[in-house]
């Protein structure tokens, strides 16, 4: 097969970059994961610099390291976390769409602010979807630019859909997190949370919480003091977006995307998208606090958010 | 709501802005699954396209929708109209038994000693006891078509591994507990393997993707090495395969 010549070319691959599109939905009863952007406000607003409909393929650059060559002239925009990007070189700006000609190289250095970037391109990147979507999972085998869940390796290349878009928008200043202080994360607080002891419950939402370097797309262990909940184990049940479920160690974990379908652990409730997606952007040792919210208040952060992605 | 439901259930719990969990039951039973999946087939005619996914599990269902399209209240509203008429599926009550074939051997199956050991049975008599009696597929998950099923005979649970294995062949048939399952694809897995089977259990081109689905009723057919090898099962034993 001769490679197509109509995207990007990876030059190096870096530690992990993933096609994402908003996630595989409608299977997770088979056991089969969500997957999609663990920073769903980045991803959201890398495509819609470029002027791309919710849900298009764009690809999660996680910590760094990654190298493109453009095939071709192209209108992109990176978003979410400041990795140190640049464009032949010079330093290139986020948040925004620009302009690339065929043969520029775009490199991604480490992170600066935040963890993982996006990045989108005009017309999207194109792939086969798996069950109904792009999204990449490297357990399941499932999705991105291959179809067979792999990160993208040197010598891949990524299709892009053609379009024609003109580059210079720019997103608000408030749309752009600073990911480096500690973050509030949002949570609704579930069905066990009487099961927890006053002063544990206390201690969950007063307390400082790291962000522990056993963190992934699954999850993020988060440490501090010591939880205690009457519940051990449950029945495995079927695991929202961002439920913090708490293991005998006392230690929560809040799951991501990539989470199993199912699990047993009690939980204290769930963070809201928008937590999960700025948690995401946390590196290993940085400080967070939950902050209990109603669903009426997370509804409506929720579709405030999303009333700007028509 | 009908008298079959243990007091003071089903329950809706809440699951993040986007969810409810219905809390059919409070212990494992093959007698919860034709409520669990009748109550599936009416949140997918009642939710339509509104429904993100349905998570069905032992004892519970979890309702994940729309938020941009239903609140919570809403759909917590629909969820118990829903329940107030629910009746079990007598349908998958008499669901054909899918039948597994496998191949039960030391080579592909090594802790079958395990459990003739704990059990004070032979080999042949493990085989007979796991094989002998169908399962009912209680969940899905762990991995992608990867079937939770129960419950094998008392005499020949067993606990999970100490160590799990870094890689369990795809293929494997395992105990742990009170659970049967086959692992569908190369995964880590601590549960003690028995056999192997050479049925495809996830296709991502297979409609309906999964073999096994929530509430199917499974039985396992021991099968000898050849009639497993013309299956296209993979004969090779732990130590190459894995």
């Amino acid at each position: 097969m001769t490679p197509a010549k109509d995207g990007l070319r990876v030059a190096r691959a870096g530690p992990l970059a993933l096609l994402q599109d908003a996630g595989r939905f409608g299977v997770r009863r088979l056991g089969v994961t969500q997957g999609g952007p663990v920073d769903l406000h980045g991803w959201a607003w890398a495509n819609h610099l470029v002027g791309n409909a919710w849900g298009t393929p764009a690809l999660e650059v996680t910590f760094g390291g990654l190298e493109l060559v453009a095939e071709r002239d192209l209108v992109l925009a990176v978003a979410g976390a400041n990795l140190f990007a640049t464009l032949e070189g010079e330093p290139l700006a986020g948040w925004r769409s620009l302009s690339v000609k065929a043969g520029q190289r775009l490199a991604f250095g480490a992170p600066v602010n935040g963890l993982r970037a996006y990045l989108a391109v005009a017309g999207g990147f194109a792939a086969e979807p798996v069950l109904g979507s792009v999204a990449c999972v490297v357990r399941e085998g499932l999705g991105g630019h291959d179809g067979k869940g792999h990160r993208l390796a040197e010598g891949d290349t990524l299709q892009v859909t053609p379009c024609r878009t003109s580059a210079g928008s720019e997103a608000p200043r408030e749309a752009r997190v600073d990911y480096r202080g500690p973050a509030e994360l949002a949570l609704l607080p579930g069905a066990q949370i009487s099961e927890f002891s006053g002063a544990s419950l206390f201690r969950a939402f007063n307390a400082d919480w790291r962000v522990d370097d056993r963190a992934d797309r699954m999850g993020v262990r988060l440490t501090g003091p010591r939880l205690q909940c009457r519940m051990t184990s449950m029945i495995s049940e079927g695991i929202g977006l961002g439920a913090v479920q708490v293991p005998p160690d006392g230690q929560p974990i809040a799951l991501l995307n990539d989470r199993q379908t199912i699990g047993g652990y009690p939980r204290l409730g769930a963070l809201t998208p928008l937590a999960c997606s700025r948690l995401a952007q946390c590196l290993p040792g940085q400080e967070v606090r939950l902050k209990a919210v109603s669903t009426e208040q997370a509804l409506a952060a929720y579709r405030r958010f999303r009333a700007g992605f028509a | 709501m009908s008298g079959r439901f243990p007091q003071g259930l089903p329950r809706l719990e809440p699951a993040g802005l986007d969810g409810w969990m219905v809390r059919l039951f409070d212990a494992i039973d093959e007698g919860n699954m034709p409520w669990l999946t009748a109550l599936v087939r009416e949140c997918e005619t009642a939710f339509g396209d509104r429904l993100v996914d349905l998570v069905p599990s032992y004892t519970t269902l979890l309702v994940v929708f729309d938020p941009l399209r239903l609140s919570a209240g809403e759909a917590r509203k629909q969820l118990v109209e829903l329940l107030q008429r629910l009746q079990p599926d007598e349908e998958a009550a008499d669901a054909p038994v899918k039948e597994l074939p496998v191949w039960y051997d030391a080579s592909v199956g090594p802790e079958l000693s395990r459990l003739a050991e704990l059990a004070g049975m032979s080999l042949d008599e493990v085989v007979a006891c796991h094989s002998e009696r169908s399962y009912r597929v209680f969940a899905l998950g762990f991995a992608p078509g990867f079937a939770f099923m129960g419950s094998v005979d008392p005499r020949i649970e067993a606990p999970r591994l100490d160590t799990p294995r870094r890689r369990v062949p795809a293929g494997s048939v395992a105990v742990a507990g009170r659970q049967t399952a086959a692992y569908p694809t190369v995964t880590p897995g601590g549960w003690n393997l028995i056999g192997r089977t050479p049925a495809v259990l996830f296709d991502r081109d297979r409609e309906g993707f999964s073999l096994l689905q929530v509430g199917d009723r499974v039985r396992f057919v021991p099968i000898e090495r050849n009639e497993f090898e013309r299956l296209g099962g993979d004969t090779r034993a732990m130590e190459e395969g894995s």
